[in-house]
């Protein structure tokens, strides 16, 4: 067989193969991705959130009016219970005390961005924080470490076994009335579920092979649970976090729903808007239509861009 | 089974009492402390000091941790602020009617969920679908006391806007659940009133119970039908029904009534939010005025009383999970 | 008449916005009442998958059959649902790999066992309880009344897979097919399992289609083998021609792989290199040709036809076969 025919016959079966090459060796998290860019869900979920988040950016400066001027306070208690709707100078018409509805949800989309926020940024923090150290203990420390693990789920499980807004009405009566407040007690609902996700994940991956067979190469315990247990255990944090946002924004609602929200009228905040519509729903659904339908519309986004994560991320789903 | 449930009371014990010390110190950290607490705002310094003396505050601290579990185990959850009822007496009164609405609302929730998250499953990707999994998303994401408000201006005509106390029928009560009552003493009027009151009130609370139902059926039952067993079944060529009932269902339906269980705790959260908006005449809209008025007593009367409801619902599921789950029973 | 014929089968999955993936390319073998054909092969080759196409397990969205499987004259692939689940368990029956995940967990043993006699065999009550003690203890499970009362927890590896057989062949189906019957098992177990499907063989004279990647199995147990690859039949012959002769170079290297007690100290094995991710399209020459050390440009030009090119009867499907028998390895 001379050379050339030899070059030839590899050249052919490389151009043959190459047509039915799969893909395979991608990372989870590339992967990931890739299923994310083909799931509707998570399309329509990022460009909700993009929109919310870009208008909670420039919404203040796009306001027509200031939302708290009153300009029209007249007309509105000039005829009693006869709200003023849409029209030319205000486009979703005017609250009960007279001011422009528009500018008040443009400029109550931060606000609301911020309860989701920092919410869920204090529920995350503390909830992780408390989850590694259990998850730590457990597989790290023998008997002592089961302990301390032990006694952190009883309180976990207690808090847990609270309805979310009576947990939140609890904090309310102790720090007053305040958005700080709304932000502390939605965010501490959220800390026993944030720890117990990451501490069973952590336990669920300290049982996996590659932990075994890091162990078996004389890694040090403390660093296999940092640089390996850790990282591959925090995608159910991320999903939830991302869920959790939607939820802060409602469970925020609700507060204000009971009269512990943000008691500061100057500041617009659609959860406060919605409640405070409320009183008026006979009268005006619209004046409870407009934040209603912007909270429902941004903790779906969330929701979306959460649920698409989870499925893209989920092992059993991946064919 | 007798010993399972010995086993998980005793659980319940060390939850309760950690439980009690947060309710405890929430108490002490409250504003005023417990003593403008069960005063009010108004209260002046020689009553705060009269008060103080009276509920052992000048006693040591854990003196005073004894008193207040003593008067927990006694069922003495001190006053209501707003009725000056004892807060036992008041939520024993208000408890029937709540039961009838979050069991409406479980009813609605398991019946229409079940189904529908099948339908949704065996049918993926079809209309049902797409439409019960986008309903369901939506479902979660809109303010119960919002939706409530809708259902009732949309609705409050047909099923009649306020709660039954105001509808002015003359029922008698026996058991204090009035569609039961009513049926009992042969009113039947009285308990088709209390039922058509039930309608929209279960509807607004059994939304989210519903969404995530027909989720997790879903969800189960495309795991199940991926399984072996159900291959099996198939190649043995039994009819469909047996198939779907026997090897699907009663597989699937496993994690299901596991949420079902822990959905009935919450749903007392909704019922607070539920209530308020149809003026129903349980805890739920006794709890949203007990909120208003800082009624302190009540709120850590009820705290203490859903945290136990929660814990016994939970160990039902537990019994209830070791009756259909074979597996469970071993160990 | 043989009792099964595979015409040109072919499985295709495919469906909105996915590739084809054809699993099924084409593949054709017989088998004659109460014979015994092996089914051999990589995972990922579809015998698993050609095995669940003539069930009608396959599921009916996303999935193109092709060719013919006549069983006793009757077309599989172009029966109706209803009919289909009237044959299944009744005429023809499956065995499938792991015996725990393929036994319903919530239901007892009694109950999966008595279910298919109702089916098929309108037996009910204490009669079916009866009949299901009966085919438990024919299959070898020790205190068969009080074993249909317990789950399939509570049973042994060895025993589900009993069960399993038991109610495979509850309605006495002309035709058995084993996906992998002994692969989750103990080796001690293995044995035992492969005896009892001989022995439920030579007794009823069912017909056993055998599908496994263990060419041990095979060699204590068929009368007839395909070999699959890349799912075409690249060779099928008599157990002892294709045990002594193996002819197309990846049967060769299938058996060249085994480790042998009898070869030498020292001996190297020879594994066939890469995996069967490493292919070619049918369509455009062997399939086997990336992983084979005979391969020429021919190979790499169309599709090899199957041929005769040692014996009557040994069909290889090669353009280059192994014919000296001194080229056998070890």
């Amino acid at each position: 067989m001379s050379l050339t025919t030899t070059a030839s016959k590899i050249d052919r079966l490389a151009q043959l193969t190459a047509r039915t090459e799969t893909a395979s060796g991608a990372s989870l998290w590339r992967e990931a991705m890739r299923r994310m860019r083909a799931s509707k869900m998570a399309i329509i979920g990022a460009v909700i959130i993009a929109g919310f988040v870009l208008l909670a950016v420039i919404g203040p400066w796009i306001a027509p009016y200031s939302p708290t001027d009153q300009t029209w306070r007249g007309e509105v208690f000039s005829n009693r219970g006869e709200f003023v709707g849409a029209r030319a100078e205000n486009w979703f018409g005017l609250d009960h005390l007279g001011r422009d509805l528009f500018s008040r949800m443009l400029v109550g989309a931060r606000q609301t961005l911020l309860v989701g926020v920092v919410s869920m940024l204090i529920g995350l923090l503390i909830g992780a924080f408390v989850g590694i150290v259990s998850g730590a203990a457990v597989t790290l420390g023998g008997k002592t470490g089961r302990r301390i693990d032990d006694a952190i789920m009883r309180v976990t499980d207690i808090l847990l076994a609270l309805p979310s807004l009576l947990l939140a009405v609890s904090v309310a009566a102790v720090m007053g009335q305040s958005l700080t407040t709304v932000m502390i007690a939605v965010g501490v609902v959220q800390i026993p579920v944030f720890a117990r996700l990451l501490r069973g994940s952590m336990l669920a991956q300290g049982g996996s092979d590659y932990v075994l067979a890091a162990r078996s190469l004389g890694i040090r315990k403390r660093r296999i649970v940092l640089t390996q247990i850790l990282p591959n255990s925090l995608s159910p944090v991320i999903v939830q976090a991302t869920l959790s946002l939607a939820t802060a924004i409602i469970e925020a609602a609700a507060l204000s729903y009971l009269g512990l929200g943000n008691p500061d009228p100057a500041v617009p905040e659609w959860g406060v808007m919605l409640s405070a519509a409320q009183r008026f729903f006979d009268n005006e659904p619209m004046m409870s239509m407009y934040p209603a339908v912007g909270i429902v519309i941004t903790a779906l986004g969330f929701t979306l861009l959460g649920e698409a994560m989870r499925e893209a991320l989920d092992p059993k789903l991946r064919g | 089974m007798l010993r399972l449930v010995v086993r998980r009371l005793l659980q319940l014990i060390p939850t309760l009492l950690g439980l009690s010390v947060l309710l405890f110190i929430w108490l002490n950290r409250l504003p005023g402390g417990p003593a403008s607490a069960i005063l009010g705002e108004r209260a002046t310094e020689a009553d705060v000091a009269r008060i103080n003396r009276a509920l052992g505050l000048d006693q040591p601290i854990y003196v005073q941790y004894g008193r207040f579990l003593k008067r927990l185990l006694d069922l003495d959850l001190g006053t209501s602020v707003q009725t000056g009822q004892p807060v036992w007496d008041e939520f024993v009164l208000r408890f029937p009617a709540t039961v009838e609405l979050s069991v409406a609302a479980m009813l609605i929730a398991t019946a229409v969920g079940i189904p529908l998250g099948y339908i949704a499953a065996r049918k993926r990707g079809g209309w049902i679908d797409v439409a019960s999994v986008s309903g369901s998303l939506v479902g979660i994401c809109i303010p119960v006391f919002f939706l409530a408000q809708l259902l009732k201006a949309a609705f409050g005509d047909i099923f009649g806007t306020f709660g039954r106390q105001s509808t002015g029928i003359d029922a008698t009560s026996v058991t204090g659940f009035a569609v039961l009552d009513g049926v009992l003493t042969g009113e039947f009027d009285a308990a088709w009133d209390a039922l058509m009151h039930l309608v929209l009130p279960g509807i607004a609370l059994a939304t989210i119970p519903l969404a995530v139902i027909v989720r997790m059926t879903r969800a189960s039952v495309l795991e199940v039908l991926g399984e072996d067993y159900v291959r099996t079944a198939e190649s043995k060529g039994l009819e469909r029904k047996v198939v779907r009932g026997r090897h699907v269902l009663r597989n699937a339906l496993l994690p299901v009534v596991t949420a079902i269980g822990l959905l009935t705790g919450s749903l007392l959260s909704g019922a607070v939010l539920t209530e308020s908006v149809f003026t129903f005449g349980g805890i739920g809209s006794f709890i949203r005025t007990a909120i208003d008025a800082r009624d302190y007593p009540v709120l850590v009367g009820f705290i203490m009383f859903i945290a136990m409801i929660y814990v016994l619902i939970n160990m039902l599921v537990d019994l209830a999970y070791s009756v259909i789950d074979p597996r469970v029973r071993v160990h | 008449m043989p009792l099964l014929t595979v015409d040109e089968l072919t499985v295709t999955f495919g469906g909105r916005g996915r590739k084809d993936v054809r699993a099924v390319n084409g593949v054709s073998f017989d088998v004659d009442q109460g014979q015994v054909v092996g089914l051999v092969g990589e995972s990922g080759c579809g015998k698993s998958v050609t095995s669940l196409a003539l069930m009608g397990l396959l599921p009916s969205k996303g999935v193109t059959l092709g060719g013919r499987a006549e069983l006793d004259g009757t077309n599989l692939l172009s029966l109706t649902p209803s009919k289909m689940r009237d044959l299944r368990g009744r005429d023809m029956a499956m065995i499938f790999q792991d015996p725990l995940s393929s036994l319903n967990p919530v239901v007892p043993v009694g109950v999966q066992v008595t279910e298919i006699l109702q089916r098929h065999r309108g037996l009910k009550g204490e009669a079916a309880r009866k009949e299901a003690a009966h085919l438990l203890d024919r299959v070898g499970i020790p205190d068969p009344t009080r074993r249909l009362k317990e789950y399939p927890h509570q049973l042994s590896g060895g025993m589900r897979q009993r069960a399993l057989i038991a109610m495979a062949v509850a309605c006495a189906p002309r035709l058995l097919i084993a996906d992998e019957p002994t692969t989750a098992l103990d080796v001690t177990i293995q044995a035992q399992i492969l005896e009892l499907l001989k022995e439920l063989v030579d007794q009823e004279g069912t017909a056993l289609l055998m599908i496994t990647h263990d060419l041990g199995v095979v060699a204590g147990l068929c009368d007839q083998v395909n070999v699959l690859y890349a799912g075409k039949v690249v060779e099928s012959a008599g157990r002892r021609e294709l045990f002594a002769h193996p002819t197309h170079p990846y049967t060769h290297g299938l058996l060249g792989s085994i480790p042998r007690l009898d070869a030498p100290r020292g001996e190297p094995l020879h594994p066939i290199r890469g995996s069967i991710n490493d292919q070619i399209a049918w369509a455009d020459g062997c399939a086997f040709a990336p992983r084979c050390d005979r391969y020429e440009m021919e190979c790499l030009t169309g599709t090899p036809e199957l041929t005769e090119p040692r014996a009557a009867g040994h069909h290889a499907r090669c353009a280059n076969p192994v014919l000296a028998t001194t080229e056998v390895p070890a």
